[in-house]
């Protein structure tokens, strides 16, 4: 139903005010010299707030490509890509850096903390780029490790921690700008399924009180918590599924 | 991010990795500590030769009537051939010229040479001894620590009294009071009257070797030959005294002299301008090989944060990508890199000061050269280490700011 919505959606239209992510006729290649390749050929999506969608598909499907543009960290050959009623699809490095920093959380398969700096410091680094005072950032990182049930480790450097804590200490540096979407590269990657699980326990509990999340994963079992599962094939949507709550 | 996060980032990375930070600050801590060191020596060298070099040599508001100049750094042999054919200065040429001028002045002979003195059964060779007239002690600033100089009156008549240096007098009556008690130049006995106050050394030779006799006594015979001086001293209570003074004694000594109006002096009036002269070349030489020195350490130093800076971008690559997802600007980045190159460069520069500040306290007192720190070479040091660290720290924080995060991200 939401695939038929985007399609709807035409050039020079602004989203519904509701509308958190509004991808129409995504297009990126890559010029690698003597082929052009074509990573996605014109996806057109549409994630409203409070959604919980899982992207999948095979490798060379063009999820990642897909996750990089949502992500603001790459722009489009082609298309629009509007990101919480703004469209982000044609504004320069900076502007897309200001974006990341207030409008996106990403969570990474490999977590990517920095090693020297404690739990606290860590979830305090988006924001330092937002221009927060110290104390301010102190109480706000505090309050996100405290929400992710971290409240008593703030002071482990990341290899004094298990790699399901680590993961909470990333999910809290992403929480902890307030984005408008939580953004995670298959989350549970490198974690045990026990502890896996306990991740995505908190993913669906962050869901649940309100926060927009999309995940990449290529796991079945994972993308099944999710409320809404897009297959990406060949660089266009091949499936776009609600299930029935 | 604001400059102070930065900075303080910096400084974490630094202590992180302080092997590295070492080995890196290393070249700016050798520049800037050679900087400060030679900056003393040459700081300090300049008060000595302007203050107690030519002021002792010659005097303040003082010249010489000498037949050549006195003090005589690379001089070509003609030139030297032909100040030996000059005349001699003589007692007349001293007396005409002390009573022609007539601005307020104090005058004094002086002929010196090295002699071996003797007295109380022991003998020192090579001692700096002077036939001199009265006024010799003032205009030289030489005070009596114990007896008296000779007067007039016994410059007049050449009696054969002495006044010694410190050194000579301990030396030669180590636990006895020298007053009263004879000393032996060349077989003739002289009375020692005064002993000269401390005077310390210049260069690490002992202004205390000396002894000082009457002009028109015995000592005349050793120093000169009969009636002539090597140098008619005058001294003036200002500049404009002694530049007056001087053209007096030009008058008269040219005239003495039978000079025609077109011929040049042939005796000089050295005051110590000629020293200083001569200090300034060799400062000029100083300033000028101590910067290339220092320059070379510094761009070496630059060269090595270059390249650590370099390796640090590198080995940190996921770490930019990982800031630049959270929201790091370019800016952001390039200050981080930038705020760590000027870091490590200001702690070397720092470390340079304090050690090079060190090494110039230590080299005055250890060795003959003079060393005094300048405020200047400090701000210097400071403000070139800054600058090495900008711009050893472009490049590299450029690069580092240009990575693209999805690239920087997926390194492994």
């Amino acid at each position: 139903m939401s695939a038929q919505v985007a399609q709807m959606f035409r050039t020079g239209d602004t989203p519904q005010p509701d509308v958190i992510i509004l991808a129409h006729k995504l297009t990126r290649e890559y010029d690698m010299g003597s082929e052009l390749v074509r990573a996605l050929r014109g996806v057109s999506i549409q994630i409203r707030k409070n959604e919980y969608v899982a992207v999948m598909g095979p490798s060379g499907s063009g999820k990642s490509t897909l996750m990089n543009l949502i992500g603001c960290l790459d722009t489009p050959t082609s298309g629009e890509y509007w990101l919480n009623g703004q469209k982000v699809s044609d504004l320069v490095d900076d502007e897309l850096a200001r974006i990341r920093n207030k409008e996106i959380g990403f969570v990474f398969q490999t977590f990517n903390l920095l090693p020297r700096a404690d739990a606290l410091h860590n979830v305090e680094l988006p924001l330092i780029y937002a221009g927060i005072s110290a104390k301010g950032r102190r109480e706000r990182a505090a309050e996100a490790l405290r929400r992710v049930g971290l409240g008593d480790r703030m002071d482990h450097k990341p290899n004094e921690l298990s790699g399901g804590q680590r993961q909470r200490v990333a999910i809290a540096r992403a929480l902890v700008n307030d984005p408008s979407i939580l953004l995670a590269d298959e989350p549970t990657g490198n974690l045990d399924s026990t502890t896996g699980l306990e991740i995505m326990a908190l993913f669906r509990e962050l869901h649940d009180a309100g926060q927009t999340v999309v995940m990449v994963t290529h796991e079945q079992d994972i993308a099944a918590q999710a409320a809404r599962v897009v297959t990406l094939r060949d660089g266009l949507v091949a499936t776009d599924q609600l299930k029935a709550a | 991010m604001p400059l102070f996060e930065a900075v303080r980032l910096a400084l974490q990375t630094l202590r992180a990795q302080k092997l590295k930070s070492g080995f890196s600050l290393l070249g700016v801590f050798v520049g800037v500590t050679f900087l400060i060191a030679s900056w003393s020596i040459v700081n300090g060298m300049n008060v000595y030769m302007t203050d107690q070099f030519a002021g002792r040599l010659i005097g303040v508001n003082t010249f010489h009537l000498r037949r050549r100049p006195n003090f005589t750094p690379n001089i070509s042999d003609s030139t030297w051939r032909a100040w030996a054919r000059r005349p001699r200065i003589t007692f007349g040429d001293a007396d005409a010229v002390t009573a022609a001028i007539t601005a307020p002045v104090i005058t004094a002979w002086e002929s010196s040479d090295r002699v071996t003195i003797e007295g109380g059964g022991k003998k020192i060779l090579d001692v700096e001894v002077t036939g001199a007239t009265e006024r010799y002690f003032d205009i030289k600033n030489l005070a009596i620590a114990t007896g008296r100089a000779f007067t007039a009156q016994e410059v007049r008549s050449g009696v054969p009294v002495i006044v010694l240096g410190e050194e000579i007098a301990l030396k030669l009556f180590p636990s006895r009071d020298p007053i009263g008690r004879q000393v032996r130049i060349s077989a003739q006995p002289y009375r020692v009257i005064g002993v000269v106050a401390h005077q310390g050394k210049i260069f690490g030779f002992s202004l205390d070797r000396f002894a000082v006799a009457p002009a028109r006594s015995g000592i005349q015979d050793l120093v000169n030959p009969p009636g002539i001086i090597d140098a008619l001293i005058v001294k003036a209570g200002s500049v404009e005294a002694m530049r007056e003074a001087m053209l007096e004694a030009e008058g008269v000594m040219r005239s003495r002299h039978h000079l025609r109006p077109r011929q040049d002096n042939n005796f000089v009036l050295e005051t110590s301008e000629g020293v200083l002269e001569f200090w300034g070349g060799i400062k000029r030489i100083l300033m000028f090989v101590g910067p290339g020195l220092v320059g070379v350490a510094l761009v070496v130093g630059g060269i090595v944060i270059m390249n650590i800076m370099l390796m640090a971008v590198a080995e940190r690559t996921r770490e930019i990508g990982l800031r630049k997802s959270l929201g790091a600007r370019r800016t952001d980045i390039l200050r981080q890199f930038l705020a760590e190159s000027v870091t490590i460069a200001v702690v070397g520069a720092s470390i340079g000061i304090l050690t090079g500040i060190g090494l110039s306290m230590l080299l005055d007192a250890v060795t003959p050269l003079p060393a005094s720190v300048s405020v200047a070479s400090i701000v210097l040091g400071v403000v070139i280490g800054g600058g090495v660290g900008i711009v050893a720290g472009v490049y590299p924080a450029t690069r580092a700011a240009r990575l693209d995060p999805i690239t920087a991200l997926r390194q492994e």
